[in-house]
C-alpha cells in the first residue's frame, strides 16, 4: 500500500501541477489564453511515448493500489467476528485513518466518472481540435463538463474525500516503510497536512473557477 | 478526603466457555468505595454472586499492581477503562460516578478467543515470542557490567520498549486486531541491544511469520495502540519493526 500510494502522490503532483496552466487564463495571468497553455500542456503529455508507457505504469499502480486496499480491508475486517458494544471510536485515533477504505472506496468512485469525463473521449473517441492546431481542447471539454452543478458538487466530493485520505496516506506510508526519526516523522507529517491541504485544494478550485466563469 | 459510596450499574459479557453464545447480564452493585479497584468492585459483586449460589464472573488477574499484563478488561470501549497508562488493576472507582452504568466487555479479536465470561487466551503472544522474541546466550560466569558498551539513547529506547507487559490491550483497541504495537516492542528492545544482534534478521522475520499466522490483522497507523497501552509503547517502535523487516528481508542469508 504504501509503495503504490507514494507513487500515486507523486503522480499527483504532476497532476495538478499540469492542470493548474488552466488558470493561466485568469485575468491577472493572461486573459486571451483561452487555455493554450493547458491544451499545449496536455498535448504534450498525450503525445510523448515516455509518457504514454508512464500511464501505463500509472493505471497498474492505481489498480495494485486498489486490489491491495481491498484485499487489506477485508483481511482485517476478517480479524475481529465478534465486535463490541461501546467502540472506542474516536478517543483512540482520528476517524479519517480508521475509514481509509471507506475513502478509498468513495475516490474509486470519482476516478470511475473523473476517467469517462477526459481521458476515455480523449484517448477513444477523439475529442474537438483546437482550431489550426492537430491537438485536443481539452479546456473546452472542461469548459463543458463543469456546466453542471452536480458534476462540480461530485468532483468537489471528491476532492474533499482525497484530502482526508492524503491526509492519513501519506505520513502512514513513510512509517509502513520505516521511518522513525522523530525529526522527519514531524517533517513528514507537517508536509503531508501541508499536501493534504494544497493539492486538493487546487483540485476543487478547477470545477469552481469553470463553473463560475472565473476561466474559460 | 470525601468518603462517599456508590451504586453502579454494570452490563458484563457472560460466556460459559469458548464455544456458547455469550450475552450481556446486567447486575447492580451498591456501596462501592471510591478507593476500591476496579477489580476489587469485581470481586465485591463475585462475593455477592457466590453468596447468591450463582456462579462467578471469570476474569484475569495477578499482581493487582499493574506490572503482569494479567488483567484485561475493556471498560466502556476502552481497554483497562477511562485513565490514560494504567492497568484495569490500578483503576479506581473514583474514575466513575453514582449511578453510572459501566459495560464491561473482553479483549475482541479472533487471535484471542474467550475461554470464559472476560478471561481470553493470550497464548498466541506466547507463541509470538517463542519464535524469536530471545536471545540465545551460553550461560556461565556472569558478564562485568560495564563489559558491553550501550549508547545512552539506545539504553533508553531499549527499556521504554522493554516496559511492554504483554497484556493485549494494543491488540483490543486496533480495528484491525493487529499485535504490531506488542511484537515491534520485543523487536525494538532486543534489536537496540549489542546482545540482540546475533539474531536481529531471524527474529523479526520469524516472529511477523508466527503472528500472521496467529491470526492478527496488520498495521496501518490508527495508532489506537499507542493511546491505550497502559505502559504508553510508542508506535514508533512499529516503525522500527517496519524497517527491521525490510532490511531483513532484503539481506537475510537463508
Amino acid at each position: 500500500m504504501a509503495f503504490t500510494g507514494l507513487f500515486l502522490i507523486s503522480f499527483l503532483v504532476v497532476h495538478a501541477g499540469l492542470n493548474a496552466c488552466i488558470f493561466n487564463d485568469l485575468p491577472v495571468f493572461d486573459e486571451n489564453d483561452n487555455g493554450d497553455m493547458f491544451n499545449r500542456a496536455a498535448h504534450f503529455m498525450g503525445s510523448s511515448y515516455v509518457i504514454r508507457i508512464m500511464e501505463i505504469g500509472l493505471f497498474a499502480g492505481i489498480i495494485l493500489h486498489i486490489v491491495q486496499g481491498f484485499a487489506l480491508e477485508a483481511k482485517n475486517r476478517s480479524r475481529r467476528s465478534v465486535g463490541y458494544k461501546v467502540n472506542l471510536g474516536n478517543r483512540g485515533s482520528k476517524w479519517y485513518s480508521r475509514s481509509m477504505g471507506l475513502l478509498g472506496t468513495l475516490l474509486l468512485l470519482f476516478l470511475i466518472m473523473h476517467v469517462a469525463h477526459f481521458w476515455v473521449p480523449s484517448r477513444f473517441n477523439g475529442l474537438e481540435e483546437v482550431e489550426g492546431k492537430n491537438y485536443h481542447n481539452l479546456f473546452q471539454r472542461m469548459v463543458d463538463v463543469f456546466q453542471s452543478p452536480l458534476v462540480v458538487i461530485l468532483y468537489v466530493l471528491g476532492c474533499i474525500s482525497l484530502a482526508y485520505h492524503l491526509l492519513h496516506g501519506f505520513q502512514s506510508a513513510f512509517r509502513t516503510l520505516g521511518l522513525q526519526n522523530k525529526r522527519y516523522i514531524v517533517l513528514v507529517q507537517g508536509l503531508g497536512t501541508a499536501f493534504s491541504i494544497v493539492v486538493p485544494f487546487v483540485f476543487a478550485l478547477m470545477p469552481i473557477a469553470f463553473y463560475f466563469k472565473w476561466i474559460g | 478526603m470525601d468518603h462517599h459510596t456508590m451504586s453502579l450499574t454494570l452490563q458484563v459479557w457472560r460466556q460459559q466457555n469458548a464455544n456458547a453464545r455469550g450475552k450481556f447480564v446486567t447486575y447492580k452493585v451498591d456501596d462501592i468505595s471510591p478507593e476500591m479497584s476496579f477489580l476489587e468492585m469485581f470481586d465485591v459483586l463475585n462475593e455477592k454472586l457466590v453468596n447468591e449460589g450463582s456462579e462467578p464472573i471469570a476474569f484475569d488477574h495477578d499482581c493487582r499492581e499493574g506490572i503482569c499484563g494479567s488483567c484485561s478488561m475493556h471498560i466502556n470501549g476502552r481497554p483497562h477503562g477511562p485513565w490514560a497508562a494504567t492497568t484495569v488493576c490500578q483503576l479506581h472507582m473514583r474514575a466513575f460516578h453514582d449511578g453510572d452504568t459501566i459495560v464491561v466487555e473482553p479483549w475482541r479479536a479472533n487471535a484471542f478467543p474467550v475461554v470464559k465470561d472476560l478471561v481470553v487466551d493470550r497464548s498466541a503472544f506466547d507463541r509470538i515470542i517463542q519464535a524469536g522474541g530471545y536471545i540465545s546466550v551460553n550461560t556461565g560466569n556472569a558478564v562485568d557490567a560495564n563489559a558491553t558498551p550501550i549508547e545512552k539513547t539506545h539504553a533508553d529506547a531499549a527499556f521504554a520498549a522493554a516496559a511492554c507487559i504483554g497484556c493485549g490491550a494494543c491488540v483490543a483497541a486496533c480495528k484491525n486486531s493487529s499485535a504490531m504495537l506488542f511484537m515491534s516492542a520485543k523487536v525494538a528492545h532486543l534489536s537496540l541491544l549489542p546482545q540482540g544482534a546475533p539474531e536481529r534478521k531471524s527474529r523479526v522475520l520469524d516472529m511477523v511469520a508466527q503472528m500472521d499466522k496467529e491470526g492478527f490483522g496488520s498495521c496501518t497507523f490508527t495508532e489506537a495502540c499507542e493511546a491505550v497501552c497502559p505502559k504508553e509503547i510508542s508506535v514508533t517502535n512499529i516503525s522500527r519493526l517496519n524497517a527491521e523487516y525490510l532490511v531483513a528481508g532484503l539481506t537475510v542469508d537463508k
